[in-house]
């Protein structure tokens, strides 16, 4: 890690709680929560990918999971939302660790692509399911109901401002899980194996165990960053488990630097700016955003962090 | 007391016998050493008894179970670990944090623990801390525990291998070439740490092509050439063996000597 734990979750409380002082006007709020989901996101893709080395490209199914939790286990479970957040952590869990077992055993793209099949196959289901679903159109979402507790106990707070906070705070924990991980035996063995899978075991680690749990892990962040973002828009269509999802929070990990918490989050705060900022040139977003991870990898190949911390080092 | 007994251990990779009916045994406290020119099969050896290849054939006991063919990761547990002849270190991480990777076994809890940072987990990490931090001293590397292992000097690196093997507090311990590419004090310093190693209680199975490490430290000397056992015996008797003297240098030399 670049500096110790607290200084990394202390600068990441600074900025989430001093960036609003800088907002224009209210709709910023709804992009730092959308940063702060993907940010999440990507923090889960950190361990997975970064520390582990197994490559997920579908990991947005997991989101696609948490989302319809949201959506899906208040209207027929009758499930409180924050219910049906836990609930879809559990199914997200659950599957990942059926579905990790045998493709776990896969390497590099070979990994990728039963992952990709993995993604592609949660969205098919729930593009299909119309019933259930309401298919391509999407479906609503149950309100959290948290700000109208807020509300009773006197705190009158915008949707906006609400999920910033929410949003803020879920990831400052998320984070401060996973830079706990990092230092433990658990985090530890993950980047071994990462090293050499051989004499990783050598020593001890069961190594297919420890695959399996760093994918269980990633899934969960994925499917409470999909809760979070099915609950904060109150509505949800299939897309947030497609492919394109998958893909761009794999390349915020990459674009940021996969091996670090901070490096991830800065590559979603980054990629999710972006388009905000490209809105301008409309038709050459997907170009310029294009140009963007060519330059990043040709240049900085260990990502935006790694490869600026190391250039620091090396001018003190 | 002999800790690891092999018996008439063999492989084929695709019709050739690499490793071809090979027993030995290794005492506690003892240097065990496997000798034998390039391709003899010491290394194919070395993977099956540390649970990396399955054997073909024959049989590893530890302390009188039947290990044979079970994962590396089991026989750590059971007190077995190695280094290698070609580096395994975990190149992006820390000297410390190779280090500490040794104690995997003995650190390692719930993963909710380590999640949550729990007092249990820290106490773990501490004591496995406390004890890389003195490993790491023993190979003289504790004042590059913040290094990235990946600038260390090769000589460096294999003290470090040796290192993380020792973490998981082995009863067996098999090196492979640790003296390979180590200048003449490198080479020296392993020596002892070998000796101090065996000394301590370990049962060490040694890999080396360096004639006077071997003859110096072994107490006892197996020697393979193309995959078979030609030798058994303590340094003094192995050396002298002309079958030993043939496989090393060539019939024609042993007929000049002799001549």
């Amino acid at each position: 890690m670049l500096t110790s734990k607290w200084v990394q979750l202390a600068v990441l409380a600074v900025l989430i709680a001093a960036l609003p002082l800088l907002f224009p006007s209210g709709y910023y709020y709804r992009i730092g929560a959308l940063i702060f989901v993907n940010a999440l996101a990507v923090t889960g893709l950190v361990i997975l990918v970064g520390w582990a080395g197994q490559i997920s490209l579908g990991h947005a199914g997991f989101a696609g999971i948490g989302a319809y939790a949201c959506a899906l286990a208040p209207e027929h479970l009758g499930l409180h939302p924050v219910v049906a957040i836990v609930l879809g952590m559990v199914i997200s869990a659950g599957l990942a660790a059926l579905i990790g077992k045998p493709i776990l055993r896969l390497k590099g793209y070979y990994l990728g692509v039963a992952t990709l099949g993995f993604g592609i196959l949660v969205t098919m289901v729930l593009t299909n399911e119309r019933i259930w679903t309401g298919g391509p159109d999407g479906m609503s979402v149950a309100k959290l109901g948290l700000r109208e507790l807020l509300r009773d106990m006197g705190v009158r707070v915008s949707g906006g401002v609400f999920w910033y906070w929410a949003c803020g705070i879920v990831l400052l924990i998320g984070a401060w899980l996973a830079l706990n991980l990092y230092n433990s035996a658990t985090g530890r063995a993950l980047r071994a194996l990462h090293g050499s899978e051989v004499a990783a075991s050598t020593i001890g680690i069961d190594v297919p165990r420890l695959k399996l749990q760093a994918f269980v892990i990633s899934a969960v962040y994925a499917s409470v960053a999909g809760s979070l973002l099915a609950l904060q828009n109150g509505f949800i269509t299939p897309d947030v488990a497609g492919f394109m999802h998958s893909i761009e929070i794999v390349t915020m990990a990459v674009l940021g630097g996969v091996g670090s918490v901070v490096g991830a989050i800065l590559g979603a705060v980054i990629l999710t700016l972006l388009p905000q900022v490209l809105t301008v040139f409309a038709e050459y977003e997907q170009l310029v955003l294009g140009a963007v991870m060519i330059l990043v990898m040709i240049f900085l190949p260990r990502g935006l962090l790694p490869s600026i911390a190391a250039r620091l080092k090396r001018k003190p | 007391m002999t800790l690891l007994h092999i018996e008439g251990l063999g492989i084929n990779f695709g019709g050739l016998k690499a490793v071809d009916n090979v027993s030995f045994a290794a005492a506690a406290g003892q240097v065990t050493s496997v000798i034998g020119p390039n391709g003899a099969g010491k290394t194919t050896l070395f993977n099956m008894i540390s649970g990396v290849y399955t054997p073909g054939s024959g049989r590893v006991a530890l302390d009188g179970d039947n290990v044979t063919g079970i994962h590396p990761s089991q026989l750590a547990r059971r007190g077995l670990s190695r280094t290698f002849q070609n580096l395994q270190i975990f190149q992006d991480m820390s000297v410390l944090d190779n280090a500490l990777a040794g104690f995997h076994l003995s650190e390692r809890g719930s993963v909710w623990g380590d999640m949550l940072s729990l007092p249990a987990a820290r106490r773990r990490a501490r004591d496995a801390r406390d004890g890389a931090m003195k490993l790491l001293k023993r190979v003289r590397l504790d004042d590059l525990a913040s290094e990235v292992a990946g600038n260390l000097s090769y000589g460096q690196l294999k003290r470090l291998e040796i290192a993380r093997a020792l973490g998981v507090g082995p009863r067996v311990l098999l090196l492979d070439e640790p003296a390979a590419g180590c200048n003449a004090v490198e080479t020296e310093e392993i020596d002892t740490l070998i000796a101090e190693l065996a000394a301590s209680g370990i049962a060490v199975l040694l890999v080396e092509h360096d004639m006077k490490l071997v003859m110096r430290i072994s107490h006892h000397v197996v020697v393979l050439d193309h995959g078979q056992m030609i030798a058994e015996g303590d340094p003094e008797s192995v050396s002298q063996n002309p079958e030993v003297i043939k496989a090393y240098l060539g019939t024609e030399a042993v007929d000049n000597v002799a001549g």
